[in-house]
């Protein structure tokens, strides 16, 4: 389907190589623990920054809300705005502490006044558990980025990632991952800006270029007639329609026009008048069907076997306006705002999905919404929050919880704190926290402009909209395209990396040593750290395998609601309450992580994957934060109380 | 293996009174972004009133983003004044460290692994 860029391949194969290079360097020098599990703590707060920035800026920010936003607009901003805020906990509250109190791992950090086992099984279970959920959409990610990129299989995407993040850490642990970051966090920012600066001086076209360098495809429209009785006529002689079919309030036609068929959208026009438009479809085919080498395919694109197809790629101008003017001519050469404001006058035309049948096939109709810019530029296109378009309580609280978990999440995720061991002094830990914040609060401001260029400029792939960012540098250009397509990569690499480290340092340091007081030497636990690294990183490999094709990008989602319930109140009530017990931690813990995965596995999201109606599901929400978040703290300081009434003198340590 | 004390910066005197103007920082932002989340849950349709050739929803989102970035450097500054005045010099842990003595990056890394090389 994708054509795969040479200059794609060798970019990505000169990073890996370099990535390799510095774990071979590193590795020599990492033989203690300290080297292993916080690279010596000696690593400079600007490096340290930038790559926080590189370690938390996963694939799912870089593509999946760039996608979003060239699918919902400003909905997908909101995901941007909420995982910045987050960092306003990691500074103000959590960054120094955590660097005063812990060692190696978060777990440290909790435990330090305590010595308790229960606090470190517990917060062990739960730095696996979201290390696991942040893992799985990284790694079939990788596979789903190495098909259109590189022109492998699926399976092969997930095994490179793997088998180059298990020589990152297993040979030098966080000091190579630490540089890893540092590069990706530093690349991907500088690309963005470029892409973002390409996008603002191509400007907006009336007629975008695809990302194929060809000019778009036009879509027509047909007058049309509606009968009483509903049915669809149109009024030119030479077109038959086939089928009529509906979904929702929604009608599609299938059409014969010179000689070949197609689906079509019964719309209005300006005047009001009954109109055909024009659109994309998805057949899943209940026979296979031959593609021109002779292959059985079941998926055919607009009627094309998807084998000799290229990828649906759509969305445009409908009508430019800018200051109150329709515009005719295309406006180059735009400014950050004038791009904002000229979206929000226009009427931009996206694609929206309905599912059909046609005799045994399956078919998905992309068709043709003509949206006022307005609504793009504000929330409501995704989330339902609008009470004047039937938003309800429950459609406002799982808004709400989401943003919640994101604000709150940030803070507790094992793999961005362990970031804090790494630099010699809370000081240093504090100003590491002020450049990350610089530089992924700059990400995440072009991240609006990179969704809505791709919106506007035909790139967005209809059936899958991650591919938005490298496809909009595609349309500038194969060399853009090539570097932004290996950037994609490497953040998948930068992410997974530091997601191993952390899971290896729960299983070695928290679990093994210290839970488990397996006594290990300073060696020994880099070889257990190591060990770690190698089990975990093949079983990332297995997930990823395992959940091909799954839509897994919830997942992240999850590991933000579990981390925000299971580790934040434990991390703030240690730290502001001196009240606070052993038990009240490892009680908030559980019931932290056990509530929010609960209410997730009793959603209407997971009801429907179970293959239930949603309104079956006992819990009405989506995001369980705004429920199991209280509910954590609720934990503590009751667990808290208790135990100290009956255990007077643990009080006097714990008060310390 | 000894766990051992975990961190050698006990003696920051300026511990308490960063963690007080953290805490009340962190109030004033989280203010902010409630009434943020709140406005676009509960009223969405004022989010996109015109403001500037924009909308409440861009300035507000943008303002959020920005107004973090300058609440840090301002926290930043407050902190690093509070540890200059309150740790004398000889008891403090961060003179000579690498942020105040603008080591470049790389030759902070090489003398970190020199020394564990040891």
């Amino acid at each position: 389907m994708y054509e795969t860029s040479f200059w794609a391949i060798a970019i990505f194969v000169a990073f890996v190589a370099f990535v390799l290079y510095i774990s071979y360097y590193f590795a020599r020098r990492t033989r203690s623990a300290k080297g292993y599990f916080a690279a010596g703590g000696n690593i400079h707060w600007s490096v340290n920054g930038v790559a926080f920035a590189g370690d938390y800026l996963s694939a799912a920010s870089f593509l999946g809300i760039c996608g979003m936003i060239a699918m919902y607009g400003y909905d997908g901003f909101l995901y941007s705005i909420g995982y910045l805020a987050g960092w306003i906990v990691a500074l103000f509250v959590v960054a120094e502490p955590m660097k005063r109190l812990g060692k190696f791992t978060f777990t440290d950090a909790l435990d330090s006044k305590f010595n308790s086992r229960s606090i470190r099984l517990t917060a062990a279970i739960s730095t696996l558990v979201v290390s696991i959920f942040y893992l799985i959409p990284q790694m079939v990610g990788a596979g789903t980025l190495v098909t259109p990129l590189l022109g492998l299989p699926h399976w092969m995407g997930v095994v490179i990632v793997g088998a180059v993040v298990i020589i990152i850490v297993a040979t030098a642990g966080m000091a190579s991952t630490t540089y890893v970051q540092f590069l990706k966090g530093g690349l991907l920012i500088v690309f963005s800006i470029a892409l973002v600066i390409v996008t603002l001086s191509h400007g907006l076209r009336l007629q975008p270029n695809q990302a194929n360098g060809e000019p778009m495809r036009e879509l027509a429209t047909l007058a049309a007639a509606v009968g009483e009785d509903g049915q669809v006529s149109v009024k030119d002689p030479n077109v038959a329609v086939l089928a009529a079919r509906t979904a929702g309030k929604n009608t599609f036609v299938k059409l014969q026009r010179d000689g070949k068929e197609s689906w079509w959208h019964l719309a209005q026009d300006d005047a009001g008048l009954p109109v055909l438009t024009e659109a994309h479809w998805v057949t899943s085919t209940g026979q296979p069907v031959q593609d021109s080498r002779g292959q059985s395919v079941t998926t055919l694109y607009d009627g094309v076997p998807i084998t000799d197809s290229q990828p649906l790629q759509a969305g445009h101008i409908g009508r430019l306006v800018f200051q109150g003017q329709a515009r005719t001519k295309d406006m180059e050469n735009l400014g950050l705002l004038q791009f904002l404001s000229a979206i929000k006058e226009s009427t931009i035309i996206r694609f929206l999905k309905a599912d059909v049948t046609d005799g045994d096939d399956k078919v998905s109709v992309y068709y043709q919404e003509a949206t006022a810019g307005r609504d793009i530029m504000r929330p409501g296109l995704k989330f339902k929050v609008d009470s004047a378009r039937g938003a309800t309580l429950t459609d406002k609280l799982n808004f709400a919880s989401l943003m919640l978990a994101l604000f709150f999440g940030t803070a507790a995720l094992p793999h961005i704190l362990i970031r804090y061991y790494t630099v010699p002094t809370p000081s240093a830990a504090r100003k590491s926290t002020i450049v990350a914040i610089a530089a992924i609060g700059l990400f995440y401001m072009l991240t609006l402009f990179m969704g809505l260029g791709a919106m506007v400029n035909g790139v967005v792939d209809l059936t899958d909209n991650n591919m938005s960012a490298p496809l909009l540098a595609k349309s500038f250009g194969i060399t853009l395209f090539a570097i932004i397509s290996a950037i994609a990569f490497a953040t998948v690499l930068g992410t997974v990396s530091g997601l191993i480290v952390a899971a290896s340092g729960a299983v070695a340091h928290d679990l093994m040593d210290r839970f488990f007081n397996m006594k290990l030497t300073d060696r020994g636990k880099v070889g257990a750290g190591k060990a770690a690294a190698i089990v975990v990183g093949v079983l990332a490999m297995a997930l990823g395998i395992l959940f091909k094709g799954f839509n897994v990008s919830y997942l992240v989602g999850w590991a933000f609601a579990v981390a925000a319930s299971a580790n934040l109140p434990a991390i703030l009530m240690l730290l502001f309450w001196k009240g606070t017990t052993k038990y009240g931690i490892a009680a908030s813990v559980v019931v932290g992580m056990v509530s929010a995965v609960g209410l997730i596995l009793l959603s209407p999201d997971m009801y429907v994957k179970y293959g239930y109606a949603a309104a079956d599901a006992p819990f009405g929400l989506n995001n369980p934060g705004i429920v199991s978040i209280p509910l954590s703290f609720l934990a503590l300081v009751a667990v808290s109380l208790w135990t100290r009434k009956h255990r007077p003198i643990e009080v006097a340590a714990a008060g310390k | 293996m000894d766990h051992g004390a975990p961190t050698d910066w006990s003696k920051d005197r300026a511990s308490s009174f960063k963690t007080r103007v953290g805490i009340w920082m962190f109030l004033l932002y989280a203010v902010l972004y409630v009434s943020f989340v709140l406005i676009n849950t509960f009223e969405p349709q004022l989010m996109g009133d015109d403001l500037g050739g924009v909308n409440l929803a861009i300035v507000y989102g943008f303002g959020l983003i920005l107004f973090a970035l300058m609440l840090a450097f301002v926290y930043n500054a407050i902190c690093s004044a509070a540890e200059e005045e309150l740790n004398e010099p000889e008891s403090t842990w961060d003179l000579g460290e690498p942020e105040d003595a603008q080591v470049p990056a790389t030759v902070a890394a090489v003398a970190a692994a020199k020394e564990e090389a040891k």
